[in-house]
């Protein structure tokens, strides 16, 4: 069978989002489609992220180095993440899903380095 | 109320009764619900990424902070310019899978496929570059293990770059252990990722994706962001710590 | 109103029947069960399988205080001790205590509690099983090639450069394992979230399902961090890539680091769903609401959340700094007050209510006590000065086995007796099932105790052999052992027996709250007739009262 027929009834396109058999979907989220011309432009926005990066490290920045190679990073990242993602378009748990992940991660990292810097300060 | 005992196929309604999409799954009351919940999964895997990725991050970031000297003549090492095509190429398969999404979504049935044969393409364009790195860290003996060489670090053939004391020089092992490792886990992801764009490329052509039934693609395509996310950091992090 | 005093009310055994299609006869033969995507046959699939791994972890247990009876080592050679211990932790730890609620109980009840027919995704669930039976494998690989001797913790650099023992295989068991886990709590999230029926508000969930929420999100943020620890681990043994290396210029605390962010959740993610039985259990044999429901329910995500912030201190005396030691011994305090907000509002459930003293609560009791003297000594253990005379003596062995044998595996125990004649059909029987809980409690007692005595007289952890003058505490903790296992051995005799003989539950033998109780025992495969539209708070039992007066529908 090579071809997939399809019945109309109850797809999420036609059903009403107050139609009770709609339980699941409380913050009634509407499916928004992001369209090629976002993309092409976010994707501009990344490809200049990635020249920026790379002339930024040819910079003598000292200690700044990392910071703005991080800065840099993250902007990107956070361009992907809410529109290649469609995160700015997702429902508010799924945002808040994003955030606990990072900020997990954060909690590892910063209290290890905690750790590890504060080592250097002597006994007391 | 009832106060018969149901016959079996009373409780059990003959399939057909209440109709649904052919993929709407039978523990799921719409479709917009499993879309919901297939999403929330995919994302809760990708947690679980973050911090899998995280554990890697957190060790680089300890040994750069005590080792930055042997780090930075590690990095130097790696070729800025595959590095540089490298990102710009995993970028793009990010651009051709949100444009594979879009055109599921839009039920472009061959746009759809040509945009998943795209990300494939560029996917392997990246994993072959990446081949061509490690086949050419094997060459100059900077794998970590018995056969590595320091003395590239401590004596450097390129007069811009700074010598090593020995101690120092051993420490770039740590470094190009990191490098492998985060590299490695990364295009094993990517091996992956690719794998299962072929299988939905195969499905794609039989049309099962532009039925309304987007999100495998959809889900697929935010694990593959994820890919590109990772790689954005350890495009500056292992190539771009001091380059000047 | 009976003056009996039990409120357990069961259907009248001369005519009672099991129903005639459940999940259990509603397909038959082996594939059924190796296949299905049923919720309630994967947990009977889970539950088979953890009593397996515990009975080996219990013999592990057993070889070490069997050791420990004498001062001398003269029962096994050192290494041979140290595999007995390493053992019996990692089999008690991955392949009991963290599946053992959530996979059995959770995934038996959590569709049903909240009005849903099935987890989110049933064949990842399936797909949890097998991999844990990988994980199981591996362990088994691990055993019978010669064992592994690193201390469940796999310390650095003991465990990539000092030993030849078989740590990469028992590493995988451990990293199949824990994916295992981590789908099982993404599943049990995302059902929560999404899979709740009409009416079935966050706040009428029964407070087991808030609990192994807590846990879920737990597994799925910690594990992978124990998942990579491990993975460098094993770069680092056979690629020898330095990064705990100290002569290459590693830290071994880093592993230590990574792998306690892990391990400290993990204790939480044992305990959480513990903490959901007992919630249950003390409502249905007090008849009354939990106290405090709203705090019970917050302390569960709080003691998730604090839990990601307290991890060194397993490390205070391993080299972490003064200041870092100070922060987290602070956090340390304060993550045992969501614990104790429990304990204080289960008492609060108990005052003034009808209490009975069917098996459940038995083990309940049991939990209440246990579970406090093994939560206040973590207290003592959290003080800094305090834990470097305390740490890696049996005061800490005793701490832990307080809370997660007195505590968790009570309220497991309590768990499977409360829903055994919902998964099941029938009821045990319940003089045994009493005697077997007090054996148990009497058992735990005089095996553990000791251990807190002798730890605070300066014994060590993990030693074949010690001085003379703590046999006396070590002979009584090796007797309160036997008793022990007699003690969990009844359950596994009676709770079989119940199986062809036991009396007929019908479906609600506890005359408890929650949806689970108002289908048949053993449910159906679809779990409801329809789907209820809930209206009701959690623990109603003026609502219960009024719908026992409509006859509960059985198939057949």
């Amino acid at each position: 069978m090579s071809d997939y027929k399809v019945s109309t009834k109850n797809d999420p396109h036609t059903l009403d989002k107050h139609d009770p058999a709609n339980v699941t979907n409380p913050e009634h989220a509407e499916h928004h489609i992001v369209g090629p011309a976002t993309y092409l432009g976010i994707f501009a926005i990344l490809m200049l992220g990635t020249i920026l990066t790379v002339v930024a490290s040819r910079l003598p920045l000292g200690i700044f180095t990392a910071p703005v190679a991080l800065a840099i990073a993250v902007t990107k990242a956070v361009f992907v993440v809410l529109f290649f993602m469609h995160v700015k378009y997702s429902t508010r748990l799924v945002k808040l899903t994003v955030a606990a992940g990072f900020f997990t991660f954060s909690i590892l990292v910063i209290m290890s380095m905690s750790d590890y810097i504060s080592r250097a300060w002597g006994q007391w | 109320m009832a106060d018969h005992a149901l016959t079996h196929d009373e409780v059990v309604a003959p399939h057909g009764v209440h109709e649904h999409p052919f993929y709407q799954k039978h523990h799921f009351e719409t479709t917009e619900q499993q879309r919901e919940a297939a999403g929330f999964g995919m994302w809760l895997f990708l947690l679980t990424e973050i911090m899998f990725f995280g554990g890697l991050f957190m060790a680089y970031l300890l040994y750069r902070n005590w080792y930055y000297d042997a780090f930075v003549s590690g990095s130097n090492t790696l070729s800025l310019s595959l590095g540089l095509i490298n990102t710009i190429v995993l970028i793009g398969s990010s651009l051709t899978m949100a444009m594979a999404v879009w055109a599921a979504e839009v039920r472009k049935q061959g746009a759809l496929v040509m945009y998943l044969v795209a990300t494939i393409v560029l996917g392997c364009v990246f994993l072959g570059i990446k081949t061509v790195e490690y086949k050419e860290k094997f060459e100059l003996h900077h794998v970590p293990g018995a056969s590595f060489d320091i003395s590239e670090f401590v004596h450097p053939t390129d007069k811009a770059e700074k010598p090593l004391p020995v101690d120092m020089a051993n420490k770039t092992q740590i470094y190009f252990s990191l490098y492998f490792a985060m590299t490695g886990v990364h295009a094993f992801h990517m091996i992956i990722g690719l794998g299962m764009l072929i299988y939905f490329v195969v499905k794609a052509r039989q049309g099962l994706y532009t039925t309304g039934y987007v999100q495998p693609i959809e889900n697929f395509g935010l694990y593959w962001h994820f890919v590109d996310i990772v790689w954005i950091f350890l495009f500056p992090l292992l190539y771009l710590i001091n380059r000047h | 109103m009976s003056t009996a005093n039990t409120i357990v009310n069961l259907p009248d055994q001369r005519t009672a029947k099991l129903p005639k299609v459940n999940y259990i006869n509603k397909e038959h033969g082996l594939l059924s069960w190796l296949l299905t995507a049923d919720h309630k046959r994967i947990a009977m699939l889970y539950l088979f399988s953890i009593t397996g791994f515990f009975l080996l972890g219990g013999f592990f247990a057993g070889m070490v205080r069997f050791e420990l009876l004498t001062p001398a080592g003269d029962l096994m050679a050192a290494d041979t001790y140290n595999k007995m211990f390493t053992m019996h932790g990692i089999v008690m730890i991955f392949l009991f205590l963290v599946p053992s609620v959530p996979a059995t109980l959770g995934n038996f009840l959590i569709p049903i509690m909240i009005g849903a027919k099935d987890l989110a995704f049933p064949r990842i669930n399936l797909l949890s099983w097998y991999l844990y039976l990988g994980g199981g494998f591996f362990t088994l690989a691990s055993l019978v090639l010669g064992g592994v001797d690193t201390g469940w913790t796999f310390t650095t650099p003991l465990s990539t450069h000092y030993l030849n023992t078989h740590v990469i295989t028992t590493a995988t068991a451990i990293f199949i394992a824990g994916f295992s886990s981590i789908f099982t709590g993404l599943n049990f999230i995302v059902t929560i979230h999404r899979m709740r029926a009409p009416g079935m508000t966050w706040f009428r969930l029964p407070l087991f399902v808030w609990s192994n929420y807590a846990a879920s999100i737990m597994m799925v943020l910690g594990t992978p961090v124990l998942a990579i620890a491990i993975v460098l681990v094993a770069l680092e043994r056979t690629v020898g890539i330095g990064v705990f290396d100290p002569a290459k210029g590693g830290d071994p605390l880093l592993f230590q680091h990574l792998f306690w962010f892990y391990s400290h959740p993990a204790v939480y993610i044992m305990i959480l769903p513990g903490f959901g039985v007992i919630s249950e259990v003390i409502s249905t044999f007090s008849r009354k609401r939990v106290f405090g429901y709203t705090a019970v329910a917050f302390s569960s995500v709080a003691i998730a959340l604090f839990g990601f912030f307290v991890w060194a201190h397993h490390m205070f005396i391993m080299g972490v700094s003064n200041y870092s030691a100070l922060v987290f011994s602070l956090l340390t305090m304060l993550v045992a007050v969501p614990s104790a907000i429990k304990i204080f509002n289960w008492a609060f459930t108990l005052q003034k209510g009808s209490i009975t003293f069917e098996t459940p609560m038995i083990y309940v009791f049991g939990f209440i006590g246990l579970f406090t003297i093994g939560g206040l000594t973590g207290v003592f253990l959290g003080s800094l000065g305090m834990d470097i005379h305390l740490t890696e003596t049996y005061f800490i062995v005793a701490h832990f086995h307080f809370v997660m044998v007195g505590g968790m595996l009570m309220a497991f125990l309590a768990g499977i007796h409360f829903w055994w004649p919902k998964m099941t059909g029938r009821m045990y029987p319940e003089g045994m099932s009493k005697f077997a809980a007090v054996t148990t409690f009497i058992g735990f007692i005089l095996t553990f105790f000791p251990q807190f005595i002798v730890g605070y007289l300066g014994m060590p952890r993990r030693y074949h052999a010690y001085p003379a003058e703590y046999q006396v505490l070590n002979v009584l903790s090796t007797a309160g052992a036997t008793v022990l296992g007699v003690g969990y051995m009844l359950p596994l005799l009676y709770l079989g027996w119940s199986l062809k003989y036991g009396a007929i539950a019908g479906n609600n033998p506890w005359q408890a709250t929650g949806l689970e109780w108002q289908i048949q025992s053993p449910p159906l495969t679809e779990n409801f007739i329809e789907i209820p539209i809930v209206e009701q708070e959690a623990y109603d039992y003026e609502w219960l009262a009024h719908k026992t007066e409509k006859e509960v529908t059985t198939v057949g």
